[in-house]
């Protein structure tokens, strides 16, 4: 009697039942479907986020200072001249400087979030330029009152096309130069909705001090010495490194996934508590079973069955029936990801996969399986221990 | 003396403890039963014949005394070895067949060969071999309950040859049928008899017995009567 027969002998067992065997799986099958519906929508999650990340440019740094005493800032030379000395770790930088204060096209007012940039911003940002030019280092150089301005502007106040407009910004009148391409869909207040103008200009205009930096690094896998190299320049200029922040954009998603990675891996584990429910369920099942089914062990025992042989016939029903509810679950979970998808791609407007990975259903499975080994255990050891002259007259 | 001993009990005694009573199942039984036998073990209910046949098929193993099963002694072995012992020395006939439901004539039968390793085909002919030599050539695939009372009891006597053990063990073969049918069983058993076969038959009624070529009687635990079967007056 080999494990083969034992297994022929547990599907002939469950398909003499199939409604209670689909019962008895019930608990499996939802444990599952969950596991790898949560781990699914949580790849898409991730997938999505990591996305939307490298579309901002993961090989940036963001440097923002806080100062300390009455050293207030950093210069932008200061910037340019720790970007040139470490030409292996950094490419570009660019001052990031907001300014206050009212948006005027023609005789209409609004606000939107105007931002004095050098000339390298849009290709460390990845902005692409759909008309006209960007900033140039001339205009930098030259404090001039241009500007380049987010495709939102562009189609709400210039229907007629921006570039060569005039624009009115905190009361001095600026000229367009340049539109940018659609960022994210041309939303009111969104990333579309700004102004850019060269940060000569804007540390003028708001007459405050630059405090934030935006730079890339050569390497997102030197992302960490890149930042290293930014710190200490700064720490000399501090003396404290309470007094500035710098952020690697590498460093933030790596946090944020694997902060993403914990909420599924604890969403997943409270799912997979249905699966040892289930397998509870398998137990009682075959509890149920065994009692059921004493004469008949009986019956085998007087034929010559050893302990061994009834054990391993019904541990093997049971690990059968869970792991046929494994793999139902796994259907379900397939065909319940499709709709998630559907339903998530129609409600949030973004197009999330939802993508169960093979790791998961196959972890999903294995477990399954062996939850059926372990529950199945404790009956398979009761049938083995009858003794068969008791079995044999049990009605 | 002939043949060589197949059954030894040596004041085989089987003591069961209900509270403070002893119940004493089997009293010092001592028999020999030798191969190519036909011995029919009577006595009425209480009288141990029941404990006596559970001893000799290696279900259960005495309280003191010694069985020794074709030269082996039994007492003293473990559950899996008594679990071999039954699969390949002893064919049990049960008074209710005994059959697996679920399972259709030919897998019913191939069971004690399953338990034994004999491969799945070789399983297979020798189960439709021994069904059709009873008769039942024709009903492999059906299940017991499609069977008639007198069939399953053939169909468990096939299950008991398949094996070719030393030893048919048989309880009470006839007592679910009736007598038309018995007497078709008894034949079948004699039959196997005259092939060769050691037949030990345990039953409550003489006239059953006295097909039986020698009579142990049982009463009380204890041997009243051990000869052939035409001086058992019964």
């Amino acid at each position: 009697m080999n494990p083969f027969e034992s297994f022929e002998l547990a599907i002939k067992n469950i398909a003499a039942g199939k409604v209670r065997a689909f019962l008895t799986m019930l608990g499996i099958i939802i444990g599952v479907m969950a596991v790898i519906l949560i781990v699914g929508i949580g790849n898409g999650l991730s997938n999505y986020m990591v996305e939307q990340f490298q579309s901002m440019g993961t090989n940036t740094l963001n440097v923002s200072v806080f100062g300390r005493g009455s050293s207030r800032s950093v210069s932008p030379d200061a910037m340019y001249e720790l970007v040139e000395d470490n030409p292996g770790y950094l490419s570009l930088v660019s001052p990031v400087l907001g300014i206050n204060g009212s948006v005027k096209t023609g005789s209409e007012t609004y606000s939107t979030s105007v931002t004095g940039v050098s000339e390298d911003y849009f290709r460390i940002r990845q902005y692409e330029v759909a008309t006209g030019r960007g900033l140039y280092f001339v205009d930098v150089d030259k404090r001039s009152n241009v500007c380049v301005v987010g495709s939102y502007i562009a189609s709400e106040y210039y229907p007629g096309g921006a570039a060569g407009e005039k624009i009115r910004i905190a009361g001095a009148d600026f000229t367009i130069v340049g539109v940018l391409a659609e960022e994210a869909d041309s939303e009111e207040s969104g990333t579309d909705d700004a102004v850019y103008i060269p940060y000569s200009t804007a540390s003028r205009l708001g007459s405050s001090a630059i405090n934030t930096y935006v730079l890339t690094v050569v390497s997102e896998d030197e992302a960490a010495a890149s930042k290293k190299i930014v710190e200490d320049e700064l720490l000399d200029v501090f003396g404290n490194s309470n007094a500035y922040r710098v952020q690697s954009m590498t460093e933030l998603l790596a946090t944020m996934s694997q902060m993403l990675n914990i909420v599924i891996i604890v969403l997943a584990a409270i799912a997979g508590i249905s699966l040892v429910v289930g397998g509870v369920g398998i137990m009682n099942i075959m509890l149920v079973s065994v009692t059921e089914r004493t004469r008949e062990i009986g019956i085998r025992k007087a034929l010559g069955a050893k302990e061994r042989y009834i054990m391993s016939q019904f541990v093997i029903e049971a690990a059968t029936t869970s792991a046929i509810g494994g793999a139902l679950g796994i259907a379900a979970g397939y065909g319940l990801s499709k709709v998630a998808r559907q339903v998530l791609t129609a409600v949030t407007g973004e197009a999330l996969a939802v993508a169960p990975s093979t790791a998961a259903v196959l972890v999903a499975f294995g477990v399954s399986a062996a939850i059926g080994i372990l529950f199945g255990y404790l009956p398979a050891k009761k049938a083995a221990r009858l003794n068969p002259i008791d079995a044999l007259r049990y009605e | 003396m002939d043949a060589k001993p197949l059954i030894e009990f040596r004041s085989v005694s089987k003591y069961y403890y209900m509270g403070d009573n002893v119940v004493r199942a089997a009293d010092r039984i001592t028999m020999t039963v030798r191969h190519g036998e036909f011995v029919a073990i009577v006595g009425q209910s209480g009288s141990g014949k029941s404990t006596c046949m559970n001893i000799i098929g290696c279900l259960d193993v005495p309280t003191s005394g010694e069985y020794i099963l074709d030269g082996r002694s039994v007492g003293e072995l473990g559950k899996n070895k008594l679990a071999e012992i039954r699969n390949e020395m002893v064919g049990f006939i049960f008074q209710q067949y005994n059959l697996l439901p679920k399972a259709n004539l030919r897998e019913n039968v191939e069971i004690p060969l399953m338990y034994s390793g004999v491969p799945k085909g070789e399983r297979r002919r020798r189960a439709v071999e021994v069904l059709t030599s009873l008769g039942l050539g024709d009903k492999l695939r059906n299940r017991p309950n499609q069977l008639s009372g007198g069939q399953q009891q053939r169909v468990s006597i096939a299950r008991a040859l398949v094996g070719n053990p030393a030893l048919i063990l048989a309880d009470e073969p006839t007592g679910a049928l009736d007598s038309k049918t018995g007497r078709e069983v008894l034949s079948i058993l004699r039959r196997l008899h005259s092939e060769g076969h050691t037949i030990v038959l345990i039953t409550h009624d003489g006239s059953i017995a006295r097909m039986a070529q020698r009579i142990v009687r049982l009463e009380d635990g204890r041997v009243v009567f051990d000869g052939p079967s035409e001086e058992a007056g019964i």
